[in-house]
């Protein structure tokens, strides 16, 4: 089992979520987070004073999903969310030793 | 109390029901002035000190409130002592009652000319706060707020607008408060900058303000009770509350322009802020002469004021001094423009009472005003440095490093501003 993180714009977040839920996912988590790479803040005045905001607001979307489906999953994401401008976001992969539903107490690939 | 209604029985009494409806109505204008200005502020700090800033305006009507009815009515327009301060015969509102003294309010009673005033003495100190946002002791602010409206507001208000006040005696015109409110609170918030010094972090850590949209319902519950500011003022209804009325609403809507578009010019952007900042730079700069001058001469108070202060608040990053919330800029530089503009465009044609000022044929008014501006300054300047000094020493000015950096909400009052 593996744990995909993306990191996308925030507008993008239901088009990812839409086409993620038709290739078959059946959850994920979703948090809002500030953040930069090589996209440029920008510059806001309130009378005389200046303040420069280098983080920006993105989407984090969190979920776990067999190895089957790993490549799958992250060629979803990367269409969906992609603009082609800087500021996409990255996707990072890491592998999941335990995931345990907590109603029925399943674990494994059951729980996914 | 039994007399005076004998006396009343047998003396035509001279109430007049409009000027008196129209001082009541003024009276609950300003009043709501102050919680308009809480927010206006309340907007502009971090939300962190939001509670915290607005309870500095808000609790100034409970302080000042008391103070007025128990001795500060009596010194600022009690009967006169050497042409400085009030009598204590009022104590208490002792012969303050419900018929009219021809000395303030011929046709209003007397009692309703005292609280109109007080609402004028409720806001004042409290715009100070804007200077020392985000780091004052709460306990320490409460007797600040008694000293300050004691030994300053009170005495200003006796020279400026009391039967036998040495500035009213010279011919100076202040319609509504250019002296008594934004410049004696304009120079006390420059002191304050300096005694209380900077926030923890200014210049390094943004503090953006985190409610634009409340500082915008600030400035319009503002700009509303404005008009009872000056409008009242008049102590009458009819042609001179109208005109204050007008004049008032004109030179604030010419200064949220000239504002914004010099900030258009200068930084690339019409900001909200720069607009609601140049509306209260208008109605600021009106203030003393909105019984005096004309609709158009007031256009030119606004424009002017407007871009006056857009490039005061500027001074304070030139100086160093941290002013949270430019009280100097707005206040102090704006009331001087509208106390020296009424020494210009001040007519005899729109109130007898008044005088011609430099436009109008008079070299004499501007340099009266020019001293009452000067004697202002300074009086507010070194009474508000002891004060500030003293309450230093016993008290402590400002909260501790960690209180700081938690918020006054948390620290002060215990409380949170929001909870998502």
């Amino acid at each position: 089992m593996k744990k995909i993180e993306a990191i996308i714009k925030p507008f993008k977040l239901d088009e990812v979520k839409n086409a993620l839920t038709k290739i078959g996912v059946q959850g994920m988590t979703v948090t809002e987070v500030k953040g930069f790479g090589r996209q440029k803040g920008h510059t806001e005045v309130y009378r005389g004073a200046e303040y420069k905001i280098d983080f920006l607001p993105k989407v984090k979307i969190e979920l776990i999903t067999s190895e089957e489906m790993v490549t799958q999953v992250i060629d979803t994401i990367e269409r969906a969310a992609k603009t082609g401008k800087i500021g996409d976001g990255k996707i990072f992969i890491s592998p999941v030793e335990e995931v345990i539903r907590i109603r029925t107490g399943e674990r494994g690939r059951d729980a996914i | 109390m039994a007399g005076g209604a004998l006396a009343e029985a047998t003396a035509p009494s001279k109430v007049d029901s409009g000027d008196t409806s129209w001082i009541l109505i003024s009276s609950a204008l300003v009043m709501l002035m102050t919680p308009g200005l809480a927010l206006f502020y309340g907007g502009m700090v971090r939300s962190k000190n939001v509670l915290g800033t607005i309870m500095q305006s808000f609790i100034a009507l409970g302080v000042i409130t008391l103070q007025w009815v128990l001795y500060g009515y009596s010194l600022a327009f009690g009967p006169d002592i050497g042409h400085v301060i009030g009598s204590l015969d009022w104590i208490g509102l002792s012969g303050v009652g419900l018929e009219p003294f021809p000395g303030y309010s011929a046709t209003v009673p007397h009692q309703a000319f005292m609280i109109f005033q007080m609402m004028f003495a409720v806001i004042t100190p409290a715009l100070i706060t804007g200077a020392f946002a985000e780091r004052f002791k709460f306990k320490t602010y409460l007797v600040f707020l008694v000293l300050w409206a004691t030994f300053v507001y009170d005495p200003l208000a006796h020279w400026v607008w009391g039967v036998g006040g040495w500035i009213r005696n010279l011919g100076a015109l202040d319609f509504a408060g250019g002296l008594v409110v934004h410049i004696s609170s304009g120079i006390a918030a420059l002191v304050a900058t300096l005694v209380v010094g900077k926030r923890k972090g200014y210049g390094d850590e943004p503090m953006p303000p985190h409610n634009l949209t409340m500082t915008l319902l600030g400035a319009a519950l503002l700009w509303f009770g404005w008009f009872g500011f000056n409008g009242g003022s008049a102590v009458a209804s009819g042609s001179l509350a109208t005109n204050a009325f007008v004049v008032t609403h004109i030179s604030t809507a010419a200064a949220a322009l000239s504002w914004m578009v010099a900030e258009w010019a200068y930084r690339g952007n019409p900001t909200v802020l720069g607009a609601a900042s140049g509306a209260v730079a208008g109605l600021v700069a009106i203030t003393p002469a909105s019984g005096f001058v004309g609709p158009m001469s007031a256009l030119l108070i606004g424009l002017v004021g407007g871009v006056l202060c857009y490039y005061a608040i500027h001074l304070k990053s030139k100086l160093g001094y941290d002013d949270s919330l430019d009280v100097v800029g707005v206040h102090g530089v704006g009331g001087t423009w509208g106390a020296l503009a009424t020494g210009l465009f001040a007519c005899k044609a729109i109130n007898s009472a008044g005088d011609d000022g430099l436009f109008f044929g008079n070299f004499s008014l501007i340099g009266i005003q020019a001293l009452s501006v000067f004697s202002a300054w300074i009086y507010s300047f070194v009474v508000t440095l002891i004060i500030l000094k003293i309450l230093d020493w016993t008290m402590g000015l400002r909260v501790p490093e960690e209180h700081e950096v938690n918020g006054l909400d948390l620290s002060q009052h215990g409380e949170a501003g929001y909870s998502f």
